[in-house]
């Protein structure tokens, strides 16, 4: 069965690339515009990876790690932040939230693609 | 232009728009910094998303921009009448630039560096540009060392700590990628698991020690443990690099030991004095843990191999390869075939038996047979540019001849193949090129006229899919005229007047044997042999003929090609007592077919598998097999071309290793069939050949509809 990963941002061009890039390589997408977005849509579906990015409305990617994070059934699921900014600070808060890794925007299919196998398998 | 650059445009016109809003509002308070921040975030986008869909001419400018907001932010610069019109110009450039990606008027370049650099200006020492495209945790491809790769060998430890799993970190994907860069031996250690009380089920109590040999940096090992940097221990020595040619010996497992740390140099001592096998001895005084031991051990012989390997090539560079007759390569792929069909034999009289240690051996012999097997077959693979060469030369006469002007182009000549299809690939593919030379590239002069160069270009291309190669002939010519194939198809009485056909199926019609649409007959084509006789030749040996053509534009030929010919895997099913093979990678899936079944569909033959009507071939009645046929029989479907057909058999035995045996002479030419092979109990099955079952059928079927209409 392909592997289930949802995408967070509100930038509808980053899903869609993020999408478009994973479902060539057999992943089965969902999006989420935001973090709340992410939460009402996770509930009804298992996911096995979770893709956000850090800026965005009602809920930002910070509080979704950590609501995921809070949740036993996403304690352990990889998640991966898009941290626009380079500063090493978001990327600790992100860290410290329990993101497993992250990538910096701008970023080649190539490069989302190797962080999804490495993490995932 | 595809979707997601479509999304990536509509989306920069709106966050353009927003932008306005924004610097209007700064014009009025100058001094807001969430507006700011907004401004920031909307170049931020229109810049990161740039760079990913291609756009990296905007990507450049809006950089220079968002490093004066992030000033502004910062409180380093402050906002005025200037700043602001400037960045509203900014906004009317950046429009035009995504207007111009459209196809329309281009850009002005020099207006896009006059507001460039207006905004360089009021930089304070441009920040370095490289920093600020900070790394993401995964290097770019393309900028690997154009040198000579060099192998070197590396030591890992990896000594995750107790809450590496508290971030989502599954370590196995990480020592599979490390696995993926070169010759990984991995050893785990589990001496810090506590007992069973005590442990914490959400806890890493594991860790690892890599040896690695691989030809990328150690940078690129690095980046596998980037995201576990902060909840884990990692250690990566060089331990041998390519240099150490004379010093063959390394280190003894003691010293390795030592250098780790994991035992002190008065324990090493200590223990030399007896003289035992070193890593015994250290296990059994408890100094060192047996998977310490083991992963030192794997270090010494790993380096030692490779040593030993870089002796040998020093010795002799010439022994990397020896020419051998290729009969020899035959008959050893010969006596492979039969040594797999022994082998089927074995496993069939071990299972028969209930014998452990018949079943070890025989077991043995399966994974060596297969070994050996793919070896042999490995051996027989040569690249493809052995034939591409020839064609060069082709092409250049052919052209004068011809008066053509044409460009030949070829890729994928390292793709693999066997030898035996290479062999039989070569006349058809001049049959291709003359093709394309002749009947596709125009005259230079009609080709400048439809606004095309005057040089035209044919390319051959080889490349991997799955277990097929497929080789294409593409090229930009005149495409293929549907009407005059429909014409000329009328004429020769392949088709009635009125037939109604796809453009595929006319593309198809050329090739029918007999069938030429050259204006003139010329020296090169057109001499009544015609596609069909490609056509043939592919089939013969398993392939497919495939056409694509766009007319002004080109015509692209696609042959797919099995990778090899002599062992292939297949299904084995029984009708009635007798074994058939199907080549197994032609089959999807295997359905069961009752009475039931069958009363629903009227006694046609069709099939529902999961709302789809698959036709079905009822291979019993296609061979006159006797025998009554079960009540519940099975339906092997199949794809055949982009069709899904099922065949119909009475039991599905399951996957059967199989060595094609050519028939004898008398039965070469029967249709179905295309080969036979042994199987364990000495039984000869029949391969069926399921592309000529199907037209076959089809024929019959079309035959029985015609004569139907007369009666």
């Amino acid at each position: 069965m392909s592997k289930k990963i949802l995408a967070v941002d509100d930038s509808a061009s980053i899903r869609q690339m993020v999408c478009f890039t994973l479902q060539k390589e057999g992943y089965e997408v969902i999006e989420a515009s935001d973090g709340r977005d992410a939460l009402s849509k996770i509930g009804a579906s298992a996911v096995n990876m979770v893709i956000t990015d850090l800026h965005m409305p009602n809920m930002n990617g910070i509080e979704l790690i950590q609501a995921l994070r809070a949740n036993p059934s996403f304690k352990f699921t990889p998640i991966v932040m898009l941290t626009t900014e380079s500063h090493q600070d978001k990327k600790d808060m992100g860290k410290q939230a329990g993101a497993t890794g992250w990538i910096v925007k701008p970023f080649k299919p190539e490069q989302l693609i190797a962080v999804v196998k490495r993490l995932l398998g | 232009m595809d979707a997601p650059k479509q999304v990536y445009r509509e989306e920069a016109f709106e966050l353009l728009s927003d932008l306005e809003d924004a610097l209007i509002e700064l014009e009025q308070q100058p001094g807001d910094l969430d507006t700011v921040n907004r401004i920031f975030r909307a170049m931020h986008t229109i810049k990161g998303s740039g760079a990913m869909f291609g756009f990296d001419e905007i990507a450049t400018f809006t950089h220079t921009i968002e490093t004066v907001y992030d000033l502004i932010r910062e409180g380093k610069l402050s906002v005025d009448e200037d700043l602001i019109s400037l960045t509203l110009r900014s906004c009317d450039q950046i429009k035009a630039m995504l207007s111009a990606s459209e196809g329309e008027v281009q850009a002005d370049d020099a207006l896009t560096l006059e507001i460039s650099s207006a905004f360089k200006r009021l930089i304070p020492a441009e920040p370095d540009d490289a920093a600020q495209n900070a790394r993401c945790g995964i290097s770019e491809g393309g900028e690997e060392d154009i040198d000579e790769k060099v192998e070197a060998t590396f030591r890992i430890r990896f000594r995750p700590h107790r809450e590496l799993f508290q971030n989502g970190t599954n370590p196995v994907p990480l020592l599979n990628e490390l696995r993926s860069l070169g010759h990984a031996r991995i050893i785990c250690h589990l001496k810090d698991i506590p007992d069973l009380h005590e442990i914490d089920p959400e806890a890493c109590y594991t860790s690892w020690d890599i040896i690695l040999t691989t030809d990328k940096e150690d940078n690129a090992i690095r980046d596998v443990f980037i995201f576990v940097e902060h909840v884990s221990d990692i250690e990566i020595t060089l331990i041998d690099d390519s240099n150490g040619i004379e010093e063959e010996e390394y280190k003894k497992i003691g010293e390795i030991l030592f250098d780790r740390g994991d035992i002190s140099l008065s324990d090493l001592e200590n223990i030399l004095g007896r003289q035992k096998k070193i890593g015994e001895m250290l296990v059994e005084s408890g100094k060192a843990r047996r998977s310490e031991v083991k992963s030192a051990l794997v270090e010494q012989e790993q380096v030692r191999e490779l040593r030993k390997k870089r002796v040998a090539a020093s010795v002799g560079e010439g022994a990397s390869s020896i020419r051998v007759a290729s009969h020899k390569l035959d008959s050893l792929v010969n006596l492979v075939g039969e040594l797999v069909t022994v082998q089927a034999r074995l496993s069939q009289l071990s299972a028969q038996r209930n014998d452990t240690d018949l079943t070890l051996v025989s077991e043995e012999v399966e994974r060596l047979t297969a070994e050996l097997r793919d070896n042999a077959m490995g051996m027989r693979m040569l690249p493809i540019g052995t034939i591409f060469a020839k064609f060069k030369r082709l092409v250049r006469d052919l052209s004068t001849e011809l008066g053509k002007e044409v460009n030949f182009t070829t890729s994928g000549e390292e793709t693999e193949l066997d030898k035996t299809v290479i062999d039989k690939l070569g006349d058809p593919l001049v049959h291709l090129i003359r093709n394309s030379i002749d009947h596709g590239i125009e005259s230079p002069d009609a080709r400048k006229a439809a606004g095309k160069p005057a040089e035209g270009t044919i390319r051959l291309t080889a490349e991997h899919s799955g277990a097929h190669v497929l080789i294409s002939v593409s090229d930009d010519g005149a495409g293929l005229d549907t009407e005059a194939i429909r014409s000329r198809a009328i004429e020769k009485g392949l088709i009635s007047p009125d037939a109604a056909m796809s453009e595929k199926d006319l593309f198809e019609l050329i090739l029918t044997p007999g069938f030429s649409t050259a204006k003139s007959i010329s020296k090169v084509s057109g001499r009544g042999v015609g596609m069909d006789v490609v056509t043939s030749s592919i089939e013969s040996f398993g392939g497919t003929v495939e056409i694509a053509s766009v007319r002004g534009r080109g015509t692209t030929i696609t042959l797919k090609l099995p990778l090899t010919l002599a062992i292939i895997d297949g299904l084995l099913v029984t009708i009635s007592d007798e074994f058939f093979v199907i080549p197994l990678n032609a089959v999807v899936e295997c359905i069961e077919l009752s009475d039931e079944d069958r009363r629903h569909t009227h006694g046609r033959n069709l099939a529902r598998v999961r709302e789809e009507i698959v036709p079905y071939i009822p291979l019993r009645e296609a061979f006159a097999l006797g025998g009554g046929k079960p009540s519940i029989e099975q339906v092997v479907v199949t794809e055949v071309g982009e069709r899904r057909i099922g065949f119909v058999v009475d039991k599905v035995v399951g996957q059967h290793q199989t060595v094609i045996k050519n028939m004898g002479k008398f039965l070469r030419h029967v249709d179905g069939v295309s080969g036979a092979t042994i199987m364990g109990d000495g039984t000869v099955a029949l391969i069926l050949d399921i592309n000529k079952i199907t037209q076959q059928s089809e024929y019959m079927e079309a035959s029985m509809n015609a004569a139907g209409h007369h009666a």
